[in-house]
């Protein structure tokens, strides 16, 4: 890949967080000092009132998951008043299991991810690129499933998976009942398929003209050009994987199967608190890590998919 | 390469926004290739058509027969509408309509400006912007089972909960929140408002950052202060958005299911049982799919009006 048809590649719209360009305030309102003081202060609120709701909840549960249970039920706000606790994480990992749900948890993603890219790739191609005679016809289908709210079909895919047409046998308590549904999503097909539409042409008829085929074209040409909308795609259904509760609470219902977002409900009542908020805790970790590592990432893909929705 | 410039096979959709080099569709093979291109081009198609098939279009064609059916695992018959006469029947139905339209009205009355009102602020942060998008959106990346476990937490009903220590150190409370039957559905709306705040919020940001900064200062000049541009200026650049998030909102708080179950199971009495949880308990405790598929239906074919009518009503503001 050439740095030339990198640069034609088209990129998803980004907000840029420190873009210069004016709001609603200009400089000139700025110049009045009583306004200035105003902006100024009413900044400043705003960024603690942003730090008290968001971060004030996630703090007290670290505070709580590192103190005793005693502690955080009878004096909740004050800052560990008998030292600080790790053994609660100790305890979540052996008495809780905690590290089998959060690979469970793992799996999920991993498939789920892996399914939602491949479906949504493939169909991308051919709807966009290769455009066989039933292009329309799919698009149209595809894109009907998303004005069909999912409770419609709740009930009858449960008894799909349950009794899978065709195919026969049952999915269920096997992690392909959350893979493959997951991967059934008209969201990221529209995406993908956008994005691979406003590629420039030119560059697959030469391709093909040079003896390429579709499959050479979309391996070493349409993917390594997609990377932006792939990254959009992977974060979208990694994230949705992890937050799913429902859908794996129903076609999961072993427990050496569950993902935490299932076993954690259910073992909120037989659990310590101290050791079921290190849990908690835990399970907040992974993602937020995550977040703060790939903000920009994560932040787009949010604008992208609300660009799309709007 | 003279064949890619004959007709288009299929004419170019309407709708698609066409890129300025060419269109796909302009594009012919060339005739040796077509039989082998074909079959290509339904492989890329087929994941996504057995897919699409089995867990999207199929079980969205049997609902509308499941809920003519009584059917269980071995056999099924056709009861015509006899599950949508259950349904109706069903004394807790009421009650759930009534919780889910309370939710509904009080997630739009708090979650609904909320957003608005932190990302118009937050784009007029020059420096803190980038922080304060990542502090807005921090709570959506906490997944939502452990969000609503944690405010569960929170809500402890005893005069040593976390809430009510906060309210009682200015005098307030003790509340009973998720088990006092008044409280419990605004106490479920400010946890799932803390859960989705920001998805709305970076979304208005992208917005207001594309308003082009020219609007502002022709306002200026026309002497507007800062209300009247956020009026005439921010509010109607962003409408399309605005109404957009709102009816989103809308069909997603009416379908509210994880939160109450959770938190609360439905109770206190019944207070917060939603039509998703009745759903629920039809299929999965009563294992009745015949009467959730129905109640299912009915749910989509009021939220599919309801769409239409908020489209029509809404058309006229969204195009001026």
């Amino acid at each position: 890949m050439t740095a030339q048809t990198r640069a034609i590649a088209p990129k998803l719209r980004r907000v840029d967080p420190s873009s210069t360009e004016r709001s609603v305030i200009s400089a000139h309102d700025l110049t009045d000092p009583k306004r200035r003081i105003a902006v100024t202060v009413i900044g400043i609120v705003l960024l603690i009132v942003l730090v008290a709701a968001s971060v004030g909840p996630l703090f007290w549960l670290f505070k709580a998951a590192t103190s005793t249970t005693t502690e955080s039920l009878s004096e909740p706000l004050s800052l560990w008043p008998s030292g600080f606790h790790v053994e609660n994480f100790v305890v979540a990992f052996e008495q809780i299991q905690f590290g089998k749900y959060l690979l469970n948890t793992l799996w999920v993603c991993i498939g789920c991810w892996f399914f939602s890219l491949i479906v949504a790739t493939t169909a991308g191609y051919a709807l966009a690129i290769l455009r066989p005679r039933y292009a329309k016809i799919m698009e149209g289908a595809v894109l009907a499933t998303l004005f069909i709210p999912g409770v419609v079909s709740l009930v009858s895919l449960y008894l799909t998976v349950v009794q899978v047409p065709i195919i026969g046998g049952s999915l269920i308590n096997t992690f392909w009942a959350v893979w493959l549904p997951a991967a059934a999503s008209a969201f990221n097909i529209i995406l993908v398929q956008r994005f691979f539409a406003s590629l420039p042409h030119e560059i697959f008829e030469a391709a093909e003209v040079d003896g390429a085929g579709p499959v050479r074209i979309f391996v070493s040409i349409v993917l390594p050009l997609s990377k932006p909308v792939i990254g959009v795609v992977s974060l979208i259904s990694i994230i949705a994987a992890y937050k799913d509760f429902l859908w794996p609470l129903l076609v999961l219902p072993s427990a050496q199967l569950q993902p935490l977002s299932v076993a954690l409900p259910r073992l909120e009542s037989s659990t310590d608190l101290a050791v079921f908020l290190a849990a908690l805790f835990a399970s907040v970790v992974v993602p937020v890590s995550f977040f703060l590592i790939f903000q920009k990432q994560f932040l787009s893909a949010a604008g992208s998919s609300g660009a799309l929705k709007g | 390469m003279a064949t890619s410039t004959l007709a288009p096979r299929t004419a170019a959709p309407p709708d698609r926004a066409k890129p300025a080099v060419g269109d796909p569709t302009n594009r012919r093979p060339r005739r040796r290739h077509i039989t082998s291109k074909s079959i290509w081009t339904f492989l890329f198609v087929l994941p996504m058509l057995v897919i699409f098939t089995l867990f999207a279009w199929w079980p969205i064609v049997q609902s509308l027969g499941l809920s003519l059916q009584q059917t269980n695992f071995i056999t099924s018959e056709w009861v015509g509408f006899e599950n949508f006469s259950r349904v109706l029947a069903d004394p807790l139905l009421p009650v759930a309509t009534g919780n889910t339209v309370q939710f509904t009205l009080l997630s739009v009355l708090i979650g609904f400006p909320v957003p608005l009102l932190f990302a118009i602020l937050i784009a007029e942060l020059r420096r803190a912007r980038g922080f304060a998008s990542v502090l807005a959106y921090l709570p959506v990346i906490v997944p939502p089972v452990v969000a609503v476990l944690l405010w569960k937490a929170l809500y402890n009903p005893s005069g040593d909960g976390v809430f009510n220590t906060i309210l009682g150190s200015v005098g307030l409370g003790p509340f009973a929140w998720l088990n006092d039957g008044d409280l419990v559905i605004p106490a479920i709306v400010v946890q799932a408002t803390w859960a989705s705040f920001g998805t709305a919020t970076i979304i208005y940001l992208a917005a207001l950052m594309s308003v082009q900064s020219e609007l502002y200062e022709a306002a200026e000049i026309d002497g507007a202060g800062i209300r009247r541009r956020i009026w005439h200026v921010t509010l109607p650049q962003l409408r399309g958005v605005i109404l957009t998030m709102l009816l989103l909102q809308l069909i997603g708080v009416f379908q509210i299911f994880t939160e109450p179950y959770i938190m609360t199971g439905g109770g206190p009495e019944n207070r917060s049982v939603t039509i998703l949880m009745l759903i629920y308990r039809y299929a999965f405790v009563s294992g009745d799919y015949g009467r959730a598929t129905a109640l299912s239906v009915l749910l989509a074919v009021v939220l599919a009006l309801f769409s239409v009518l908020f489209l029509l009503t809404t058309r006229r503001w969204s195009r001026s």
